[in-house]
């Protein structure tokens, strides 16, 4: 990371670094995570930085905050080349990249009301990955597609 | 190895390659001389209807297909005093019912319905209708028409008329047809056309002009295949008035339909269909019936293993 930008953005001392976000996706990973900045704890976000990689990219930092797989897996929804960097006494502790699977089982549900998976019955919600970008899965059950914007709607609130 | 369908669900149609299909279509021609003198070739066998909402017409078909060929029936249909209404869920019945039948007969009001059915049985399920969403038997059949009206499917342009939004059977049916080389026409209103997500599903395999004039296709088609707009739809009663004159069909209408173009329709019809085109030569429609019987009489057979 270049000075100025290491001046934008804080080093955290233990915490969470999400590198390599699809830009302008910053705001609706912290929504996913529920992160509203209300606990205290500091939380900093850069959006449409330079990346080699990517042309441009966002970063979030959350400090005192490791994920959980599923939040992981939520993340790689709509991020999937992020990467997860845990941060311990200020260095990387480990450094894993979001890997969104073929198949998505039970981290959403379908938004067809009247699909199968929605009602009393014994199973878990499943759907194919059919496309990444954009964002594209298929229920199991009805058939019923679901993008971005499907996807974001449940994670919020 | 002969084609068979031997253990096989038959949930959607999408399930099946256009091969798969055209060898359906191919056998179901040997069942015609069963459905008049009877069979015995699935004595000993039982099939359960689960029919969770009712449907007379679909019942009474697959019903009639089995007994043709020697089998029994079990079922039910409604919720009405059954376990479902005491709450079951249809994984249980489903577990429950297929310890006393070698196939089901599944039909749902949600989608998705029979796929899940399918996953917790045993023995093969048949979907008979899952919400608005899939009408497999009924896209076959349809299928089965036009081939043996026509002798074939390639190369015909084809009309799917009226309720294209929320109609269960013209998505299966489009899908279907989109497997063939064929000129699509998709007629309807503005506010019933055909949902993105069907549309999106065949455009690039075949040609689909979408329109709201029929009376101006209508000398080129050699299908005219006619579903029924229901009043629900719409939010303003007058605008249902305005729309059902326009594609209400008449034999003077269809006069300008090619003596060679046929007109088929799901039924039950209400008044989309005059009772004057019953007498025209290009009727289709209860013929569709006869040839929903012999579909269904393969299927059975296949699925059970008898063929
Ligand atoms: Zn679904």
């Amino acid at each position: 990371m270049r000075e100025e930008e290491g001046l934008r953005i804080q080093k955290i001392e233990n915490g969470t670094v999400i590198d390599h976000i699809t830009a302008g996706y910053a705001l609706d990973v912290l929504r996913i995570l529920n992160i509203d900045g209300k606990d205290g704890h500091v939380v900093s976000i850069a959006m449409n930085v330079r990346s080699g990689k990517m042309g441009k990219k966002d970063i979030v930092k959350i400090e005192n905050r490791e994920l959980r797989q599923q939040e992981v897996d939520k993340i790689a929804l709509l991020a999937p080349r992020a990467t997860i960097n845990i941060i311990r006494g200020y260095s990387v502790a480990q450094k894993t990249r979001v890997k969104l699977p073929e198949v998505i089982r039970d981290i959403i549900r379908c938004d067809n009301p009247v699909c199968i998976s929605n009602a009393k019955e014994p199973v878990e919600p499943k759907f194919y990955v059919v496309g990444t970008s954009p964002l594209l899965l298929r229920c199991h059950y009805c058939g019923r597609e679901m993008g971005r914007e499907e996807v974001l709607k449940q994670f919020s609130g | 190895m002969p084609f068979s369908l031997a253990g096989r669900d038959i949930i959607s149609i999408k399930d099946f390659k256009r091969e798969e299909i055209d060898e359906i279509l191919r056998l179901t021609d040997a069942f015609e001389p069963l459905a008049d003198r009877g069979s015995d070739m699935l004595k000993g066998k039982i099939m359960a209807t689960l029919f969770f909402e009712p449907s007379t017409r679909t019942k009474l078909s697959f019903e009639s297909a089995m007994h043709r060929l020697g089998g029994e029936v079990i079922g039910f249909a409604g919720s009405m005093g059954t376990s479902v209404e005491k709450g079951e869920n249809l994984a249980d019945t489903v577990r429950v019912v297929e310890n006393y039948a070698d196939v089901l007969v599944v039909r749902h009001p949600l989608e998705g319905a029979a796929r899940l059915a399918a996953e917790f049985a045993s023995v093969p399920v048949i979907n008979a209708g899952s919400g608005a969403e899939e009408h497999p038997t009924q896209a076959l059949l349809d299928l089965y028409t036009i081939r043996r009206e026509l002798g074939r499917i390639d190369g015909l342009k084809v009309a799917l008329v009226g309720d294209l939004r929320y109609g269960r059977t013209v998505h299966s049916l489009a899908y279907a047809l989109s497997l063939y080389d064929i000129k699509l026409y998709l007629v309807s209103p503005e506010i019933l056309r055909m949902r993105k997500e069907v549309l999106a599903g065949i455009r690039g395999r075949v040609d689909v002009v979408e329109t709201e004039d029929l009376a101006g296709i209508l000398p080129e088609l050699d299908v005219v295949y006619v579903t029924r707009i229901q009043k629900e739809r719409f939010a303003d009663p007058a605008e249902y008035e305005e729309v059902k004159g326009s594609y209400r069909l008449t034999s003077a209408m269809l006069s300008r339909l090619k003596p060679t173009g046929i007109v088929m329709h799901p039924l039950p019809r209400v008044d989309e269909v005059d009772y004057d085109v019953d007498r025209i030569p290009q009727a289709r429609y209860f013929k569709q019936v006869r040839y929903g019987l012999l579909v269904r009489m393969f299927l059975l057979a296949s699925v059970l293993g008898a063929i």
